[in-house]
């Protein structure tokens, strides 16, 4: 059991009011993911709950308790930080064992907690290394092992992967999920701006702007039913189109929003029609860029080559049931 | 397509331009470096050199001609009359002039200071007393006549010779051997160890303090500490021994002792020790120290198992800076801990071995290599900490 609780959370620095009124519910061995723009304050909510950072008004309860006053070593979480944060002083087999020997746990015993963890992340024949004598993936998972031998409740990532390159990332993704699947009881909690990171791993993703809980919801829901604009245009990629005025007028809204995979190119009686702009060919699919008379190009997605040139004009509508209507304060119109 | 050629037009012309200019960068930058290299190598070579000097050659000429000849003037006196000998009806007195300095050689003489270079080493040199002299290179001379010699004084004979340059430890050996340098050394170890230890374990709890920890009044503090690194150590020189005696006096200590010493050097060296560790401290990344929190560390553990290990490279340079200016300190030493002889300390000792007139270079030269010793020892061990600590903040 390691439900975490958030009731009316504030956190203020001074003036700036970065975290308003959140409200969270997590279960038992979820995995959340916190997404939202640099700056959204999901690093701060993160941190709120490790308790590295107190909070200004409002409660965090772990399974029930509350830990507004805890330290944040006896909250029973663990936390992967971005750069890792390993002791760059004591090598792996240290690293990992520095928080079990300030718990006073008796060396044997820390000894086969630390070598089950090593085992686990294929770290055995690395426990004698220096941290500075590791490669990135390696330092992530000595990350990860020190997390988890203290066996914690909720664990805590704070962007652990955007250090790594491309391919390693997708690695270590994988391997960050398979470990979920090891630790059914833990709960985790996973901060990135990556949404490819977030749309894959998490059960439930909540998204954050501006210190706001804009929607809380699992990937596709978010990706079929965003609450707002803002996660509309948040979550997706390429972007979803937005298209105002008469665009919009048409399908009786302020703002209709249209996902580049969800329009389909129609003979000449289209709903939208435009020049094409520019168009990429990826191979297995292809974006064209429509001129449509909006500030921003509309964006098609097709799968195969494209057979437009720039200047050819395309008449293109949504697919049924595809489209997102906003209103003018961009609250979905429900159909 | 044309962004694109466009660029590599524009590198392709930027590269033969900026290839020179990143030479000569380089070379200004290895020039001055061989420059202040030299200027640092030159004059510690050139007391070496001095220290290793006969230090008659040393009042002479420059170190730089150390491995040449030198060439000097000098008199010397005949015998008189007495020592006369007769053979086959010449009178002749023999000797040597140069006496015991071996290392000369005559190169010409004269009876007078002005005729010095007038005779030619073996010929004849006509002297007023009668007869003629002839000297040798190595010194003998003869001096022959058909009369007999009257003279009672012994005239003299000038002479230019030159100086075979002579290395020697002697200078060492009058340095060593002289009354107490040995204790004095003991004196300076006893002073300069505890006090660049005392300060650098108090400045660096202070600094962690300073540096992670938070409460009220600690950018007071720290501007405190900032605003007592421009206190001349002169000025505050005074009161401090003042403020000591009074205290010193309540627990029945001497007024002058190491006690003293150290407590004044701890106090005159934090200030800076704990602005350059704070700021060392503060830059260590807060991740692992968050990290350590999240582990379940205090402060003290923090501390000591984190802090203290990753800043070793800015304990190291700032022992090295702590213990040089120590070893060097002549001012607090003597106002702390007094001249007497059993506490003087080296540099103390070495004004004593100059002489009143302060021109016994041989003295100074090799008294000041002999205190250069300790420092180089501690550099030398400490050395690739200091020039981690150097660049620490500079590449990570």
């Amino acid at each position: 059991m390691s439900t975490l609780k958030i009731t009316d959370l504030n956190k203020r620095y001074g003036n700036v009011h970065i975290l308003k009124d959140v409200n969270l519910d997590i279960e038992s061995g979820e995995f959340i993911v916190f997404v939202g723009p640099s700056g959204c304050g999901k690093s701060t909510l993160l941190r709120c709950i490790s308790g590295l950072e107190t909070i200004s008004s409002g409660t965090i309860a772990i399974d029930g308790r509350e830990v507004n006053d805890v330290a944040p070593s006896k909250r029973g979480i663990a936390m992967v930080f971005q750069s890792y944060a390993l002791y760059p002083h004591m090598n792996v087999y240290r690293n990992m064992a520095y928080g079990l020997k300030l718990m006073g746990m008796p060396k044997d015993q820390i000894d086969v907690r630390v070598k089950a963890a090593a085992e686990k992340l294929q770290l055995t024949s690395y426990l004698h290394r220096l941290p500075k004598a590791l490669s990135g993936g390696q330092r992530q998972r000595v990350a990860i092992g020190r997390a988890i031998v203290r066996d914690p409740k909720v664990f805590l990532f704070d962007e652990p992967l955007s250090n790594l390159d491309a391919a390693l990332r997708v690695q270590m993704r994988i391997e960050i999920s398979q470990l979920k699947d090891q630790l059914p009881n833990t709960t985790m909690i996973y901060v990135t701006h990556d949404q490819v990171e977030a749309m894959t791993m998490a059960d439930r993703i909540v998204v954050l702007k501006d210190g706001v809980v804009q929607q809380v919801g699992s990937p596709l829901e978010l990706y079929e039913r965003p609450q707002s604009l803002f996660v509309a245009g948040f979550i997706g990629s390429p972007k979803m189109n937005f298209l105002h005025n008469e665009h919009a007028a048409k399908f009786g809204a302020h703002t209709v929003g249209v996902r580049a995979e969800h329009l389909e190119v129609t003979p000449s009686d289209g709903a939208w029609s435009g020049k094409v702009i520019y168009s990429e060919n990826l191979g297995a699919d292809s974006y064209i860029y429509l001129d449509i008379g909006e500030a921003e190009p509309m964006i098609l997605r097709q799968s195969g080559k494209a057979p437009y040139q720039a200047g050819d004009t395309v008449s293109v509508s949504p697919k049924p049931h595809e489209l997102h209507r906003f209103d003018a304060t961009g609250q979905p119109i429900l159909h | 397509m044309t962004a694109a050629t466009d660029v590599m037009v524009e590198q392709q012309q930027a590269a033969p331009r900026s290839f020179p200019r990143i030479r000569i960068g380089r070379w200004v930058t290895h020039l001055s470096l061989l420059l202040i290299v030299l200027l640092w190598t030159v004059p510690t070579a050139g007391l070496l050199v001095t220290s290793l000097r006969d230090p008659d050659q040393i009042a002479l000429t420059g170190w730089w001609t150390a491995l040449a000849p030198a060439e000097i003037q000098a008199n010397a006196r005949l015998p008189a009359a007495s020592d006369q000998v007769e053979e086959a009806g010449v009178y002749i007195i023999r000797g040597n002039i140069l006496g015991a300095d071996t290392n000369r050689e005559i190169l010409a003489y004269g009876a007078t200071n002005a005729t010095v270079r007038g005779t030619p080493v073996g010929e004849p040199l006509a002297m007023q007393q009668g007869g003629v002299v002839r000297i040798d290179v190595n010194g003998n001379f003869e001096w022959r006549s058909p009369v007999e010699f009257t003279h009672d004084a012994r005239p003299r004979v000038y002479y230019a010779a030159t100086m075979a340059p002579r290395a020697t430890l002697e200078n060492y050996q009058t340095v060593l051997t002289a009354n107490n340098v040995g204790r004095s050394f003991l004196n300076s170890l006893t002073v300069a160890i505890p006090a660049t230890i005392i300060p650098i374990m108090v400045a660096a709890f202070a600094a962690y303090a300073l540096a992670w920890m938070r409460f009220r009044g600690r950018d007071f503090i720290l501007a405190a500490v900032v605003g007592l690194l421009v206190v001349p150590l002169q000025m505050s020189l005074v009161p401090v021994l003042s403020l000591y005696n009074d205290i010193a006096g309540m627990f029945g200590l001497e007024g002058k002792g190491y006690f003293g010493v150290w407590l004044a050097h701890t106090a005159f060296g934090l200030p800076l020790a704990i602005y350059l560790l704070r700021n060392y401290m503060a830059g260590l990344p807060k991740e692992i120290m968050e990290s350590a929190r999240m582990d379940g560390a205090s402060h003290f553990q923090v501390f000591t198992s984190m802090v203290l290990p990753l800043s070793f490279p800015a304990l190291a340079s700032i022992a090295i800076f702590q213990f040089l200016w120590i070893w060097n300190d002549l001012l607090v030493a003597l106002v702390f801990l007094g001249s007497q002889d059993t506490h003087v300390v080296l540099t103390g000792r070495l004004i004593d071995l100059l002489g009143t007139y302060g021109n016994e270079w041989h003295v100074l030269t090799a008294g000041a290599f002999v205190s250069i010793i300790v420092p180089l020892i501690v550099f030398f061990s400490l050395q690739r900490y200091f020039v981690r600590g150097l660049l620490a903040g500079s590449v990570k």
